[in-house]
Order: C-alpha cells, then structure tokens, then sequence
C-alpha cells in the first residue's frame, strides 16, 4: 500500500497562501521579504506579521506551512538570516528550508526541536551527502536536485531513511544543477545563491527591430521572438545562442517540468512529498493546478487511478518535459 | 599588514585535453612552473576518468619530483554509485584529496583535505565549519566579492581565491557538448576533445558570453586578479588558484609569482597575461561586486 505522498505547494503571497490551502495543499511553502530566500522579486514574500498570520491560517486549515531560508548567508551579515531563521521558529513554521551548512548548523543548535529540510539549493545529489546533512544535523527532508532519474531517486530515498525525500513535479525547471549556478550573477551580478533572483526582472530589456522583438538579460540577448510569436520570460539557461556557427537552445528548451505520469513510480519508492514550483504564479493558476495534483495523490493513496489527462492539460499551449527524470534528457 | 608569503596553486586541467598533451602539462609544471601546489584528477565528468587513471602515477611522482605539493582532485557533481566508489579509492589510496562536492567531504570522515571552488562556501561560519570537517584549504566560489573575501580570510590561512582562468559557472546532469553535436551523452564520442579552453557561445547577434566544458559552464571571459593581489593579500588570503588555460601556465604562474614578489608592478602583469594566447579577455568583474562577464578596463 503507497502511502499518500505529500503535496507542497507554493506561496508567494498572503493572498496565493489562502488559495493554495483552500485548493487543497498539504502543506505550503514561503519566505521572508528579502534577501534570505531563493525567490526574492519585489511583490512576493512575507513580512513578519504576514508570516505569523499565514502560519494561523495553515494551522486552522490542517496543513503545514514550510519556510524556506534557502541562500547562502553573505559573509559579516550572518545575522539577517539567523534572525529569519529564529522568528519563523516563533511563528509556528512546521518546517524551515535550508541551504547553508552554517545556516542548518545554527538552527539545529538554537532550535534542537525544529523540524529542518534540506533545500533543493543545497544540491544533495547522492546517499552520502544526504547522510551527512542527516547525521550531522538531523534533517528530516531533502528535497532532490533536479539532476537525477527516477532510478537513482529510489536508491537515495531507501538511503536516505529515516530522512524523507521530495522531489519537484512540476513549474519550472531547472537545467543546472541548483544552488551551483552562477549564471545570472555572470550576466547581471544578481545571483540566486547570494541574492535570491535569477535572470531578474530588473536586468531584462526588449528592443524591437524589424518587427522582431529581441529580448536580453544584463545586456545579453537571449531570445527573439517573431511578430506575433508570444513572448516568453527571458530566463538564461532556456535563451538560444550560438555555438559551432549554429543557433539553438543550447541548454534547455523553454520548457517547463510536468513529472505526471512519474507520479505513480515515484510513490511507490517511497518519495514522501511531491513539490510544485511557481512562488511567482498567479492565484487562478496556483489554484488549478493544487486542485488537480490533490486529487491525483489522493487517487494514488486510496489506489485508484490518476487521471492524467486533467494533469497533462495543465501546460496544454506551453512545452513540458520530464527532466532529468528519464536518463534520455542528459 | 600581513608579510606572509602567498602561495600558488595551479586548479586541475578541467578540459579534456588528449592524454599525451595532458602528461607534457603536468611534465611542464613540475619541471619549470613557480606554482607550490599542483591539482590534478578529473573534476567535471567521470567518462574522462579512466585515461587520466592509466598515467596519474607517473604524473603525480614527477610532480613531486618537482617539488610540488600533490592534490587530487574530484567530481564535482557525482550521482553514480561508481563515481562515488572511486572517489573513496582515491582517498582509501592516501592522496591529498580536493573534495568538489559534499559527498566527498562526508567520505573524507575528518580527515585534513582542500576544498575546492565547486563547494558553496559563503562565508566565515561556513568556513568556520569545513575547518572544523578537516579542511585545510578552501578555494572560494569565483562569484564572491572582495568584501566577502575580507571578512572571510581574517584570522586564518585556509583562505584561496579563484584568480586566473574562465570562471566554473554551472553544473548539469546534461552535456551540453554532447547536444551541440547532436550525439547522446551515453555514446558521446569524446566530442569535447575538441575544444581546449571549452567551446565558445555567442549571443544571437554574435556577441560572446559564455564557454561549455562537457556538463559544466564557464565564462567566456578569463578571470585575472591582479589589480586585486595587495588587497587580497592585505585581507589575509593565503593562496591563489590558477586554473589551466591553453595558453603558457607557465608564464602565467611566474607573472604571479613575480607580481606577489614585488619583481613586477601590477600594471606589469596585467600586460604580460595580456599578450597570451587567452579564449577571453580578462575580467575581475566578481571580485569587484560587478557582473563576472565584466571586462577589466584600463
């Protein structure tokens, strides 16, 4: 019997916290408005009342709120992350999200009681460095880097025990390896491991010119888009360059991850939570696509059947891949 | 102000260069480069590995030889259970190991090793702690800032700072080689033996950006600290890593050396790294808290 794994759902704002837990989230995930969590874009996150109060608001529901402190502390402001860390413990975070090992070091020293995971951000990829995080700081959950298969996901899961796994099902994707990208910070000295941002908004640039739109971030262009062909974000690791005198998506289509037809598999080795990505997803959307992933892992816990169909529409018009998931894409 | 010598330490050759060029590197270094420590193993992508293996004895004896200190130096994105395995053969073996990756800094249970730039060590408490798990030596993440720097190098000299070479950006269960070709990663071919200093990527209108070893990204431009060696030295940093590019490593190790001596301005070593055969032009960009494609300016 497959246990019912875990939904976790994104919370950008106060507003996209209420509906995700409405829509049926097991649990939630958000941060602080500034620099100590990975989606750090102006009109996202919680301030500290907002936070306490979204707590009270999962809690009442029957679901648990995550918090994620998932950047790397900047060297002689360690205290900006600490405090992060010591008032989401205040507010009644069920779990924090952690990146930096001096980070997870003080939390577990301060709060020996406190429930801490292991962000995406830190990137532990084989049974060895999740023991270490496990055995050093009792982390209860990692969530896995976006790099491996589903095979190797069963073997670091039964590893892994007694720390759960999570891994992503679908939003967005990333290409590299997360929390070991420096990209952005390349292009426009925002990085996502220092600053919370990748391939921020404050760094993109259209022009027009013969009616083809060229997008850039820092001043590089990463896209064109033909007259009457949408435009997407510019996100680095999905622009199309040139390499050997041809252009192409290099490093990833524009694509997003939809992991459905996986979902089966994975919880039958014993993955705990599934994630959703997209903090910076509207409510409509969040709303949709929780609903649809709920009753999927209900189906899959009472050992009925998902019905895939509602799951695939969820990115009918966009491009979906199944990542890392299936050896194929490496 | 400090007065202790700086070292050098030359990185592992990231690219995959054809074995026979790869020896007479090393061959090279040992015999004629001012670098205090040598780095060598395959740290991107473990189906180099096994021509590296057939030789490294040969190469790690020269070097010390030489007179160098000998790291070897690991994955830094292993998944595989072999490439796990073998990582623990090259420690069981007794070498100086750089660990690239947690993995390996969990195998090494304590024992002293470096850290390599591939390990996210952001500041001083993160440093505090990989001390504490052993480590002698930690080269910093290429994106940090001086400021970060400062803070970190004070009061210990296990501080090493990325100063000559394309900068690592990313790590990727893809290669990006193996896609350009249009061939599987599985039956690649070795199509990165290709490209020396990594394969150039150009925006769409041509300008240059970034390079592409395999599975892992680097900066088109080339990372050069010079302008920055008295305030690195100044801040306490014990060492300077010098990461293999195609062009003359040995006269890139002696215009550092001669630069942390005094026998040359900086002014001088910013003009003689200059003239090299390099895939980009040089940028201190990160360390100055600016975008890393940032250009150095006159």
């Amino acid at each position: 019997m497959t246990r019912t794994p875990e939904l976790v759902c994104p919370a950008g704002t106060p507003a996209g916290l209420r509906t995700a837990v409405d829509a049926g989230a097991h649990s939630v995930y958000c941060g602080y408005r500034d620099e100590t969590n990975a989606r750090n874009f102006p009109g996202l996150n919680f301030d500290r009342a907002e936070m306490r109060e979204a707590a009270a608001y999962t809690h009442d529901h029957g679901a648990k709120i995550l918090v994620a402190l998932n950047t790397f502390m900047r060297a002689g402001a360690a205290d900006i992350w600490k405090r992060g860390v010591d008032d989401a413990v205040a507010a009644g975070a069920d779990a924090l999200i952690l990146a930096d090992i001096a980070l997870i070091d003080y939390a577990r020293k301060t709060h020996p009681r406190q429930r801490l995971h292991l962000s995406v951000q830190a990137a532990a990829a084989t049974p060895e460095a999740i023991v270490f995080y496990r055995d050093r700081f009792g982390i209860a959950r990692v969530v896995l880097p976006r790099v491996l298969t589903v095979e190797e996901i069963a073997r670091l899961t039964a590893q892994a025990a007694p720390c759960e796994t999570e891994v992503f099902v679908f939003g967005g994707l990333c290409v590299m390896a997360e929390g070991r990208c420096m990209l952005s910070s390349y292009a426009t000295g925002k990085s996502p491991n220092m600053t919370g941002v990748c391939s921020p908004p404050s760094h993109v640039s259209y022009r027009e010119d013969d009616g083809v739109l060229a997008a850039s971030v820092g001043g590089f262009t990463v896209e064109r888009f033909e007259k009457g062909e949408p435009a997407g974000y510019p996100t680095l690791c999905k622009g199309r360059f040139t390499a050997r005198g041809t252009a192409s998506h290099l490093f990833e289509d524009p694509v997003s991850l939809n992991a459905v037809e996986l979902l089966p598999r994975l919880a039958e080795i014993g993955v705990a939570a599934f994630k959703i990505e997209g903090r910076q997803r509207g409510r409509a959307y969040i709303s949709t696509v929780v609903q649809a992933f709920r009753r999927a892992v209900d189906a899959l816990g009472a050992g009925g059947r998902i019905d895939f169909g509602e799951l695939r529409a969820l990115t009918e018009g966009g491009r979906e891949t199944v990542g890392a998931y299936k050896k194929a894409w490496r | 102000m400090s007065t202790s010598r700086m070292s050098l330490t030359l990185g592992p050759v990231l690219y995959n260069w054809p074995i026979a060029r790869w020896i007479e590197f090393y061959n090279r270094i040992a015999d004629e480069a001012p670098v205090d420590r040598v780095c060598l193993g395959e740290a991107i992508c473990s189906k180099r590995q096994p021509f590296l293996d057939e030789v490294i004895l040969g190469t790690v004896d020269r070097l010390e030889r030489g007179g160098k200190e000998v790291v070897y130096s690991t994955l830094a994105l292993p998944t595989t259970k072999r490439e796990v395995r073998d990582i623990d053969a090259m420690i069981e073996a007794g070498y100086l190991i750089e660990a690239n990756d947690i993995t390996t800094v969990h195998l090494l249970a304590g024992r002293p090793h470096i850290v390599g730039p591939f390990v996210n060590v952001y500041n001083e408490e993160a440093l505090a702690l990989h001390v504490k798990l052993g480590a002698t030596r930690v080269c910093l993440p290429p994106e940090l800032p001086l400021a970060s720097i400062g803070i970190m190098a004070a009061g210990n000299d296990a501080v090493e700072v990325f100063a000559f070479g394309r900068p690592p950006l990313a790590l990727s269960a893809r290669c990006y080689h193996a896609r350009s070709h249009g061939v599987p990663k599985d039956a690649c071919q070795f199509v990165c033996e290709q490209d020396s200093d990594g394969m150039d990527v150009f925006t769409l209108d041509g300008a240059p950006f970034l390079s592409v070893n395999g599975v892992q990204t680097q900066g088109f431009v080339v990372t050069s600290a010079t302008r920055e060696v008295a305030e690195l030295r100044e801040a306490g940093v014990a060492s300077l890593r010098l990461s293999p590019q195609s062009c003359d490593m040995v006269r890139v190790a002696t215009i550092f050396r001669h630069l942390l001596d005094g026998h040359m301005t900086q002014k001088e070593a910013a003009e003689a790294l200059g003239v090299l055969a390099l895939p980009g032009p040089l940028s201190d960009g990160f360390l100055r808290g600016l975008p890393g494609c940032t250009a150095e300016l006159d």
